[in-house]
């Protein structure tokens, strides 16, 4: 099984019947799994912060929701996550990352190098994860810490992971 | 809005919005109610505080995309935004990403005083040569349109309430800040209140 249909299984687990995305290529299948399932919408945002919006209006309703982004995407999310902080409203993220080993396009870096310590400064408790195999047993991890604690928790998933992007 | 109401306006001819948004609260009925950041929240919570209401006291931008989330997750309930024209300005693209997601149950106010109330009454982008409702139909609403008077504002409470969305009503309404009326600014409280009432 690839990550991706183990991040699905995790996502069933934890009853997640919503996700918005600002898609990435790292997170397409995982996406089309989502599309494909009667149980689960996606949802096309036209920009990122606008999924941290929508967790907290999918948790006001007692639905569970996810955010699945790249790197560059979370820069677009600071304020908005000051929200989560204020309501300790749940927000569970996948974020591909881009900007780091072996990245081709420089100006992906600035965003890429800045991600961790943005979304920290926000208080997401951030999982960086290096090997494809861990994607899923640490993405698990984050929703029980957001959904059962009240907390905004991202799974980083490494290039090395992922492969690096190449022209 | 029963035809005996009268609506106050300022000397121009604008309608105030405490009132207004009085007389619409009036008509919620079992709707949840999210609201704006600034005036928005102030003048819901002037109109009485509600376990289903929701109240931003941050997050400019965010309250659309918040009362999409709640329209998704609670189908046969009514979902209702009322907030600000820089709150929704701020969050414009969502208007694109909440057409396409096309909830039948969530209704948008805006209160559009053509101003950043809060922050000293400088004059908003809606006050110029933007258009909000010309951009909702263009990201995709079928239902959008503008009541700049009083008998125009008699079809807003079947609009919010009732009529199936997504719905985008702008209120050209009067300037000028009414007293704040500040309900609780404990986000946390106001989450878990709100899912207590469902
Ligand atoms: C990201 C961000 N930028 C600026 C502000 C400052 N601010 C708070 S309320 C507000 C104006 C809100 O205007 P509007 O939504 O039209 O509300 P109203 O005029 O009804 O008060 C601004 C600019 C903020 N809180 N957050
Ligand atoms: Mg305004």
């Amino acid at each position: 099984m690839s990550w991706s249909e183990d991040v699905f299984s995790v996502l069933d687990n934890h009853q997640v019947s919503t996700i918005a995305t600002v898609p990435d290529a790292g997170l397409s299948h995982v996406l089309s799994l989502c599309e494909e399932a009667p149980s689960k919408k996606v949802v096309t945002l036209t920009t990122e912060e606008e999924g941290v919006g929508m967790m907290l209006g999918l948790w006001l309703g007692k639905q569970r929701g996810a955010l699945f982004m790249q790197s560059s995407g979370v820069g677009n999310c600071i304020n908005a996550l000051s929200v989560m902080a204020s309501t300790r409203c749940p927000c569970a993220m996948l974020i591909t990352m881009r900007g780091q080993w072996g990245e081709f396009n420089p100006w992906q870096v600035p965003m890429g190098h800045a991600t961790q310590p943005v979304m920290e400064a926000m208080g997401v408790y951030c999982y960086s994860v290096e090997q494809a195999d861990q994607i899923a047993e640490t993405f698990d991890a984050a929703c029980g810490l957001a959904f059962n604690g009240g907390y905004a928790a991202a799974v980083l998933i490494h290039q090395r992971a992922l492969g690096t992007k190449v022209f | 809005m029963d035809q005996h109401v009268t609506l106050p306006v300022d000397d121009e001819g604008r309608v105030r919005r405490r009132p207004l948004v009085a007389e619409l609260m009036a008509h919620r009925g079992e709707a949840l109610v999210i609201t704006g950041l600034g005036s928005a929240t102030y003048d819901v919570a002037a109109a009485g505080d509600h376990d289903n209401n929701f109240y931003f006291w941050g997050g400019m931008g965010l309250t659309a995309m918040t009362g999409l989330g709640l329209a998704i997750a609670q189908p046969q309930r009514r979902a209702v935004v009322i907030t600000g024209d820089g709150d929704m300005m701020m969050g414009i693209g969502s208007l694109a990403t909440i057409a396409s997601a096309a909830p039948d149950n969530l209704a948008i106010l805006v209160l559009d005083n053509e101003r950043f109330g809060e922050t000293g009454e400088q004059m908003g982008l809606s006050a110029g040569v933007t258009d909000m409702v010309q951009m909702a139909k263009g990201a995709g609403f079928q239902k959008a349109a503008t009541f700049a008077t009083e008998a125009e504002m008699r079809e807003l409470p079947d609009l919010l309430f009732s009529t199936p969305g997504p719905v985008f009503c702008v209120a050209k309404v009067a300037p000028g800040n009414d007293a704040r009326v500040l309900p609780s600014t404990d986000g946390a409280y106001l989450t878990r209140r709100f899912r207590d009432a469902l």
